[in-house]
């Protein structure tokens, strides 16, 4: 037995080590930033240890429109994302013809590089002195006055934001709840036939507590992946966040440590940190949640 | 009440393209009484299941109706049928308890037949008495037994007090013990109920030992309906007596000449039967007395206590599998040295034409 466990933690060490090294030290690291004051990475120095770099974050205007721009698009699009998923797959799963065919489309913008689906979105939404962008044009067919959607007004461009997010997260998810339907066994939906409930009875009672795990799963990591948004910004508004006001959280941490303002680990690290915390009690609570509505 | 099958078929297409279709279900024409419990049986894949689907409403026939009592329900859709089904699975929903599992089927009511809250919790109650678990209610399917299970999918089918209750094989995944039991539970709980109830198997034990009527299938036709005993006694065809049975019954290359049935050259039997060259001749494993002048000639292999059953297992130039002949104790203290000879019981020994399989009248 003894002999076991040595054998095993050599087979462990490759992945130990090379975690340790780019995981584990990097996290403790940026918790060790976070309380140093006035670090500069140039002399490796700093002034003192305290929560400067907290207060500094927490009372920074670009950092609280971040959090702002992220914690709209986290309501926003997890619950849409998963909700609009749920329908096309319990669509795609009712469909019969060309099924498959109808999967390979829906799965498509999964496989596509998010800044080229940027670059569309800004044709489809953008409106310069030649055009005033297709979404415009649609508008302007029902009679609305067209609004520029990238550097026009706050509600537009977070529209434009959450809009790309559902449309870029919703394959894994329909990837997901596809397979997940597909695998409740047709024997309950025989079962539930005969007890004699209807559609709506057979899906609130039978479909949707079989698939609730992996809801429940969709909705933790769609959670943390929308609190780590940022490409998706870069990629409708371009670098310069901050001046579009439409910085994320890991926007702002870029912006801090690379960006034309940057240069501020300790910063940073704060900011970091601070989402850290967020993301680790949201998560938390979902957890909590899920395991009680979840059947065994 | 009573179910009248008018010329059912089932004709599935063929999966592969351009296969040829395959009958499931062939020309069902018979009539279940009410009250009875009725064993549908029959090997793997003879379209027991399918019949089963037919009923319940979840398969819809090819040809032919389905009648309860005088009501054509051909048409109608499984909840409206009155059927209560219990699948082989069980399919308890696995995120239910037993109690909402059983509830499940009357909250699903609607319109007229609504139920008030008071007179659900009464019929539940009712139903998990009938079957004995209500020390069960609060658990979820995941933490019982098969037995368990079986008995709440059982409470469940019942709840809504159905015209007809359905059971897919529904001791098969019961281990033997508890299979036994199980059995016997079905019949008290049909008894109890008058519900007319068929149930699927394949195996023949299962169903000789409970039903009151058995209906014999392969490839989807019926070779023979009849109360157990007298199927067995009687099997219409070599099909029906060759599986019916345990040990299966012992067949030989017979012949009838000159009023006499002959295996291999052995004249066994004095019959009233017209010549024929060739005959199947099967002979059921107690049908054999063991006898110093005995007519069968066999060969002997073995003697074979198996519990109560001591077997004389030998063989014959004119069958190819060994004969295993059920005797007493007494008789088997004959069996010595190389031969045996055994007389055969006449209500023990059938003989079948060899293409068709047809009894013939001996």
């Amino acid at each position: 037995m003894k002999q076991n466990g040595k054998k095993a933690w050599l087979y462990l060490l490759p992945a130990i080590a090379f975690l340790g090294v780019f995981m584990v030290y990097p996290l403790l690291d940026v918790f060790v930033y976070s309380f140093e004051e006035g670090y500069n990475s140039a002399s490796q120095s700093y002034f003192g240890v305290g929560l400067y770099n907290y207060s500094y974050v927490l009372h920074d205007p670009f950092f609280l429109q971040a959090v702002k721009n992220t914690f709209l698009l986290v309501i926003v699009t997890v619950p849409l994302s998963t909700g609009f998923a749920l329908l096309i797959s319990l669509g795609l799963h009712s469909v019969k013809k060309l099924q498959q065919l109808f999967q390979t489309i829906y799965f498509l913008p999964y496989v596509t590089n998010t800044l080229a689906v940027g670059l569309v979105f800004m044709i489809l939404f953008k409106k310069t002195e030649y055009s005033a962008g297709l979404m415009n044009l649609l508008l302007g067919a029902f009679g609305m006055s067209p609004v520029d959607f990238i550097d026009g007004p706050y509600w537009a461009k977070l529209f434009v934001l959450c809009f790309y997010t559902v449309w870029i997260v919703l394959p894994f998810k329909i990837l997901i709840l596809t397979s997940a339907l597909a695998s409740v066994d047709q024997t309950y939906y025989d079962a539930a036939k005969v007890d004699g409930a209807g559609r709506w009875r057979v899906f609130s009672r039978i479909t949707l507590p079989m698939i609730s795990p992996m809801i429940f799963y969709l909705v933790i990591t769609g959670f943390i992946g929308a609190f780590k948004a940022y490409s998706d910004a870069v990629a409708l508004f371009g670098v310069n966040l901050n001046a579009a006001g439409m910085n994320t959280i890991v926007g702002y941490i870029y912006d801090m440590l690379y960006g034309d303002s940057g240069g501020y680990p300790s910063y940073a690290s704060a900011a970091a940190v601070i989402l850290f915390a967020v993301v680790l009690t949201i998560t938390v609570i979902n957890l909590t949640v899920s395991r009680k509505n979840t059947a065994k | 009440m009573k179910i009248v099958f008018e010329h059912l078929t089932k004709i599935y297409p063929s999966r592969k393209k351009g296969g040829a279709p395959v009958t499931a279900v062939a020309d069902f024409d018979f009539e279940i009484p009410d009250g009875t419990l009725v064993g549908l049986l029959g090997p793997s894949g003879c379209g027991k299941s399918t019949a089963l689907n037919l009923i319940s409403g979840l398969a819809e026939p090819t040809q032919g109706r389905i009648l309860f009592g005088d009501e054509d329900v051909t048409a109608l859709p499984p909840e409206k049928r009155g059927v209560g089904l219990v699948f082989q699975n069980y399919a308890l929903y696995p995120h239910m308890t037993v109690r909402q599992n059983i509830l499940f089927p009357l909250q699903n009511l609607k319109g007229p037949q609504k139920l008030s809250k008071e007179e659900m919790e009464k019929r539940v109650n009712e139903a998990a008495a009938l079957v004995q678990i209500e020390q069960l209610m609060d658990r979820k399917p995941s933490e019982m037994s098969g037995g368990q299970q079986q008995r709440v999918a059982i409470a469940r089918a019942l709840v809504k007090t159905p015209r007809v209750l359905l059971l897919d094989e529904p001791l098969s995944n019961l281990d033997a013990r508890l299979r036994l039991q199980t059995r016997e539970e079905i019949r008290r709980i049909q008894r109890k109920t008058g519900v007319t109830t068929i149930f699927v198997t394949h195996d023949q034990e299962e169903a000789m030992s409970i039903s009151d009527r058995i209906v014999v299938m392969k490839a989807g036709a019926v070779h023979q309906i009849g109360r157990p005993q007298d199927v067995y006694d009687e099997p219409a065809d070599s099909f029906v007596a060759k599986f019916l049975g345990t040990p299966p019954i012992n067949v030989f290359r017979g012949s009838v000449r000159g009023g006499k049935l002959y295996i291999g050259s052995e004249a066994v039997l004095d019959v009233k039967a017209a010549d024929r060259e060739a005959v199947e001749v099967g002979v059921r494993p107690e049908g054999f007395i063991p006898k110093e002048d005995g007519a069968l000639t066999c060969r002997l292999q073995a003697v074979e206590v198996m519990g109560r059953d001591i077997s004389i297992v030998s063989r014959h130039d004119a069958s190819e599998a060994a004969i295993r002949a059920i005797v007493s104790a007494e008789h088997a203290a004959m069996a010595t040295g190389e031969t045996v000879r055994f007389d055969l019981k006449p209500n023990k020994v059938f003989a079948f034409e060899t293409e068709s399989g047809a009894r013939i009248a001996l």
